[in-house]
């Protein structure tokens, strides 16, 4: 704003005119921006709903249940997916979560001045990499590494263990999957949960060390408490993350409706039977049914997502999950 | 003494475990580019990138079609994304109030949580079924995944703002619109920039929104944006399920390729955002 006009009142009245349309208009450009993000959201609920409808009308909620899943007889089910994607999902997150927490630990407790930001740095690279990188290197590298050597000994050393059943020659299947994704929501949970350790406030930690805690007994007594419920909702974001994965997973999962104790064989998750039948589908139906298979997705996204910032909003009403 | 030297001792356990935890992390990122650049490098020459893909079962060729289509398909994105998200983000933290400012905040944040393959069957349904596959479409579902990322970096330089320059401006007389214009957004222009390479260094390699939206290509370079367009993720895909040890070599060369583009975009891009915002909260 120039210098302001107060030769003319005619002038000084269009001079704030101009200034409240100006405000009306930001005002109002900005309100669409936000309104188009609200429209958007609703826009892709309806879309896959819609999409789904074919398939729901025919199968309705038993789709849920269904085991078959046969193109040529017109019969679908999503059961082995559901299976599929709760198996990795579960293991992705019992690896990953102790590990993250560990790395959170480190990073913000015991990492010296000149570590912290270089590993800090590196860990968040590991969720750069590209889905289609890592499932490609899962392919090539892991699989065989996995089949050839790990599922081998888990094999003979827990194999009374009905999980740990006869190792696969490809490598490819749950376990390769979960390991993968296991490599994806590590640094997610990893860099949330340094955030949440370093808010914890100082003068709690240092009257632990006080009282003649040693830095574990803080951890435990001090940070673990104080960010329970902070590493519960990084936790769900890092599920939310593992179940909709689509391409890595496609690439190492190897397809299949076998349902089965055992994590070594190979299966399809929800996102991975989209991936892979997306140029093959023929029929309305199949293709409906994949978008009921997505919109299940959907959902159970959804779910995770808004349970993840319940929990985030309750105590850091200001600022949403960080990612 | 004794209980002393077990609390020390499991005390130095727990250290060790959260050192290992991040050794193994580091080391996996180093396994992941060490072995992508070891079998891709033997395919990277001149004409990797100059030639486009060859026919099928031929040998030879490289990826030119597919650097060409993925950086049509990313500026276009950036592109739609980039001033939906800052207008967005602005009505957040310049006028919206608390009441209306939490619901678009959750969806926001629902947004970049849902799973990128339904983006792209979203997509699918609006432009691809009745029309055919194109290069838009693709641009659109991209758009659609940098969107929170770029409303997000967005709002966090805003609030990064220091609120006496705002009021200062207001105090002079000077109308919201044009303080926000001529105050606060070129102070916070460094972190929307870098927030932007940031979320086009994520959809660069995204790979599940463009399986339905432009993923049936042909093998020469395209620039019409209403057919498909080639580009890297969908490429290494195909090429990684299939059998051909020849494709396998393309397809690490191309992972390499993307891979570093993904890398250095998002170090640069945090090393800037880690000063412009020394620079605000001085």
């Amino acid at each position: 704003m120039s210098a302001v006009p107060t030769s003319s009142p005619l002038q000084a009245r269009r001079h704030r005119l101009r200034g409240r349309l100006g405000d009306l208009a930001l005002h109002g450009l900005t309100l669409a921006a936000a309104f188009a993000c609200l429209v958007l959201v609703g826009a892709i609920v309806w879309k896959i709903l819609e999409l789904a409808g074919e398939a729901f009308d025919r199968f309705g909620l038993a789709f849920i249940t269904g085991r078959t899943w046969d193109p040529v007889k017109h019969v679908f089910g999503a059961l082995p997916f559901i299976y599929g994607t709760a198996v990795t999902s579960l293991v992705a997150l019992v690896l990953a979560t102790p590990l993250a927490i560990a790395i959170g630990l480190y990073l913000s407790e015991l990492a010296p001045r000149g570590v912290r930001g270089i590993v800090g740095s590196l860990v968040e690279l590991l969720a750069a990499i590209p889905s289609v990188v890592l499932g490609l290197w899962g392919i090539l590298v892991l699989g065989p590494f996995l089949a050839h050597h790990v599922e081998p000994w888990l094999h003979s050393t827990l194999g009374f263990i009905p999980l740990f059943g006869d190792p696969q020659q490809t490598g490819q299947g749950l376990f390769t999957a979960a390991v993968i994704l296991t490599i994806m929501i590590v640094p997610i949970v990893a860099s949330i949960s340094r955030e949440l350790f370093l808010g914890v406030p100082r003068d709690l930690e240092e009257g632990a060390l006080a009282l003649g805690a040693t830095r574990w007994e803080m951890v435990r007594g001090v940070i673990l408490p104080a960010t329970r419920s902070g590493v519960a909702a990084a936790v769900i974001l890092g599920l939310g993350r593992a179940l909709g994965e689509a391409i890595a997973v496609t690439q190492v999962i190897g397809g299949g409706t076998r349902i089965g104790w055992s994590l070594f064989p190979p299966a399809d998750t929800l996102a991975s039977k989209i991936a892979s039948s997306y140029q093959g589908a023929g029929s309305g139906l199949e293709i409906s049914s994949l978008m009921y298979l997505a919109a299940i997705l959907l959902v159970l996204g959804l779910i995770a997502n808004l349970v993840a910032q319940v929990i985030v909003r309750r105590f850091d009403p200001l600022r949403g999950a960080r990612s | 003494m004794n209980r002393y030297r077990r609390r020390r001792i499991v005390n130095r356990v727990m250290e060790l475990i959260a050192t290992v935890a991040a050794l193994v992390a580091v080391a996996v990122l180093a396994i992941v580019v060490l072995s992508v650049a070891k079998r891709g490098a033997g395919a990277i020459s001149w004409d990797f990138f100059t030639k486009p893909q060859a026919l099928f079962g031929q040998p030879g060729g490289g990826i030119a079609n597919a650097i060409v289509g993925t950086v049509l398909l990313v500026l276009m994105a950036g592109a739609m994304a980039l001033p939906v998200g800052v207008l967005t983000a602005i009505y957040l933290t310049e006028f919206a109030a608390r009441r209306v400012a939490v619901p678009i905040q959750v969806v926001i944040d629902v947004l970049a949580g849902l799973p990128t393959i339904v983006i792209g069957i979203f997509v699918y349904a609006l432009l691809v079924i009745g029309h055919t596959q194109s290069g838009l479409a693709g641009a659109f579902a991209l758009a659609i995944i940098m969107l929170p990322l770029i409303a997000r970096a967005t709002q966090e330089v805003l609030l990064l703002v220091p609120s006496t320059l705002r009021e200062a401006s207001l105090a002079l007389g000077v109308r919201r619109w044009r303080t926000v214009l001529g105050v606060i957004l070129p102070s916070s222009v460094g972190g929307i920039l870098t927030g932007t390479v940031l979320a086009v260094a994520r959809a660069a390699g995204e790979t599940a929104p463009l399986l339905f939206t432009s993923s049936i290509f042909a093998n020469t370079v395209q620039t019409d944006v209403t057919k498909p367009l080639p580009n890297i993720p969908v490429l290494i895909f195909t090429y990684s399920e299939q059998p051909d040890p020849a494709l396998h070599e393309q397809a690490w060369a191309a992972a390499l390729v993307l891979m570093a583009f993904v890398l250095v975009a998002s170090l640069a891009a945090k090393a800037l955002l880690a000063r412009s915002r020394r620079k605000l909260v001085g």
